[in-house]
């Protein structure tokens, strides 16, 4: 019994099936990546968990909850955080603002709030922009306050979606370091969605691998970079 | 939002000044009642603050919750002469359920949707306030002898009034509440994702708003004496009004709607006696005109206001003394 179950979801947005009877299992402290090719259904994976879209059908059972039906808000209080891979910072508040608001999530005053966000300003490394406005952050930066942002409300499932893209090599070992960091220190399960196979492949313990919506295959890092749909997948994309 | 005194010096200088104030224009009960208005005018603006400006929810119908305090004053007193003073209490209390009843269909409103929707609640009041004669006396309005001829007791009432609200919203946006709201005001879709109930945050910040309105609606009356439906839900005068305070003030901030008060109501005196009868009479005809570019400019030169965008003034004036010299 996982953290985390998907049960035969599906997402049809009109005639399009975004995401066709999915189902996968996330164990307690697992990183599971999710890989796939543009398109092929990530995300919205990701907004059926916290329920920004409701599923078309299935269901999806956190911590023996069933959560299917549940609002977005509810959910995070549960304990899923998520990344947005189109970043969502609360651009004319300071970064600490945005991580004291994601705090206030688990903390009902202001200096317990602000304890929380200076801890996790430190863990991610954003300190030094603290003061600064979120919208004047470089791109690195705002995706770290988007993993920053998830951490302050306390999960203990996270959703990363792409928070490695755009980021230049050593913005992108920093990025690693703190993910895994996330996981080691904070025992923190994590699900992945990240393009960049270095990353992937580095960081998950297993790999759930999607196409057109529907699984294609499931298991270690190494098998499944051998597994020819998963090349296949891939290939193909890119040879467009 | 650092956790300081609260109130800082200057802050308290303001304060202070507003209770003097009256007093350098003891003699001249035309300034008093131009106070008396300002200060109206700052709980309304604070008002509309704390909703549109730190909650993002822009209300285009702020007479409602007006309307619905300064009826709430004067319907008891038409009918069965109960004192209108118990309004100060019941009025904000009854602007609030109706706050809340009109949130449950504006709040599923977004954007522009939200603010037509405000809008039209409060042109429904309007209608139905009219209409209703045997409730309201219909467009002949409620007529009531006010209780002091002097103007000074009703300024400090609506300057405790006016403080009130201030420190109200001030307490709010240092707490989870204020966070809650500046969250959804920023993108209400992360806010969900942090675990923010957005529902249940903007109910909040529409209750506490729609009861400083309804509050400065029953003071209205009480101090004026006479309401109709026409003046209380009135969308330029009232509704409109409370927004040019705000934007002109600074949406968003603690003392904006204070400076947007004093600028509009002072602005209304000019062009209501024409310049002081020094211009024609067709200009007090001008002033929505004059208001409209008032808006387009602060829009476009400080979006922030007068107190947002403080800095930003203090530079040109600056840089302007400097080339002069
Ligand atoms: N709100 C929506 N309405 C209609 N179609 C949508 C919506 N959201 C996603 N889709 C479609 O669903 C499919 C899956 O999109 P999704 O964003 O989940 O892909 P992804 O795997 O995250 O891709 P990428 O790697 O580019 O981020 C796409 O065809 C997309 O156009
Ligand atoms: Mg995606």
């Amino acid at each position: 019994m996982g953290i985390l179950t998907l049960n035969k979801v599906t997402k049809n947005f009109g005639g399009l099936t975004a995401v066709n009877k999915v189902s996968f299992t996330v164990e307690e402290g697992e990183i599971l990546g999710l890989i796939g090719p543009n398109g092929s259904g990530k995300t919205t994976i990701f907004n059926l968990i916290n329920h920004y879209y409701p599923v078309t059908s299935g269901e999806i059972i956190f911590k023996g909850i069933n959560i299917t039906h549940k609002q977005t808000h509810e959910i995070a209080m549960l304990g899923i955080g998520r990344t947005f891979q189109v970043v969502k910072p609360l651009k004319r508040l300071s970064v600490e603002d945005n991580i004291m608001a994601a705090a206030f999530a688990r903390e009902t005053t202001f200096a317990g709030a602000r304890k929380v966000a200076r801890e996790v300003l430190e863990f991610t490394h954003l300190d030094h922009v603290a003061n600064m406005k979120a919208g004047a952050l470089p791109i690195a930066g705002r995706k770290r306050l988007e993993i920053a942002k998830a951490l302050a409300t306390r999960p203990s499932l996270l959703l990363l979606d792409e928070t490695a893209a755009g980021l230049n090599p050593s913005e992108l070992d920093e990025a690693i370091d703190i993910i895994k960091a996330i996981r080691s220190e904070l025992g923190i399960t994590i699900i992945i969605v990240e393009h960049i196979m270095k990353v992937i492949m580095n960081i998950s313990d297993r790999i759930h691998a999607i196409a057109f919506g529907t699984t294609i295959t499931e298991g270690k890092p190494e098998e499944v970079a051998k597994n020819p749909t998963v090349i296949e997948a891939y290939l193909g994309t890119d040879y467009h | 939002m650092e956790n300081k005194k609260f109130f800082s010096k200057g802050e308290l200088i303001i304060i202070f000044t507003g209770l003097v104030l009256p007093l350098l224009f003891y003699f001249s009960p035309y300034a008093q009642g131009l106070l008396i208005f300002i200060m109206m005018w700052v709980v309304l603006g604070t008002s509309w603050n704390l909703l549109a400006g730190y909650t993002g929810q822009v209300s285009f119908g702020h007479a409602a919750y007006f309307g619905v305090g300064a009826y709430t004053a004067a319907l008891p007193f038409l009918h069965y002469k109960i004192s209108p003073w118990w309004g100060l209490i019941a009025g904000g209390i009854m602007a609030v359920v109706i706050g809340y009843l009109l949130g449950v269909v504006v709040f599923r409103l977004r954007g522009p949707y939200f603010a037509l929707g405000t809008l039209a609640s409060a042109e429904i009041l309007r209608i139905a306030f009219g209409e209703e004669e045997w409730l309201t006396n219909g467009h002949n309005g409620i007529l009531y002898i006010t209780t002091w001829v002097t103007k000074i007791p009703y300024y400090y009432i609506i300057f405790a009034i006016a403080v009130a609200s201030i420190v109200s919203v001030k307490l709010l946006m240092r707490r989870r509440e204020g966070y809650y709201f500046l969250s959804i005001r920023e993108d209400e879709d992360a806010a969900m994702a942090l675990g923010i109930n957005t529902k249940k945050y903007k109910n909040i910040s529409m209750i506490v708003s729609s009861f400083w309105a309804g509050v400065a609606g029953a003071f209205y009356f009480i101090y004026m004496g006479f309401i109709d439906s026409e003046t209380v839900f009135a969308l330029h005068n009232i509704s409109i009004i409370t927004i040019l305070v705000g934007i002109i003030g600074g949406v968003g901030t603690i003392w904006g709607p204070a400076v947007g008060a004093i600028i509009m109501v002072l602005l209304q005196e000019l062009f209501r006696s024409a310049i002081f009868g020094l211009a024609p009479q067709w200009v007090s005809g001008m002033h929505a005109f004059v208001f409209g570019l008032l808006v387009i400019f602060v829009i476009l030169y400080l979006p922030g206001g007068v107190v947002g965008d403080w800095e930003l003034i203090k530079k040109k004036l600056h840089l302007k003394s400097n080339t002069e010299k």
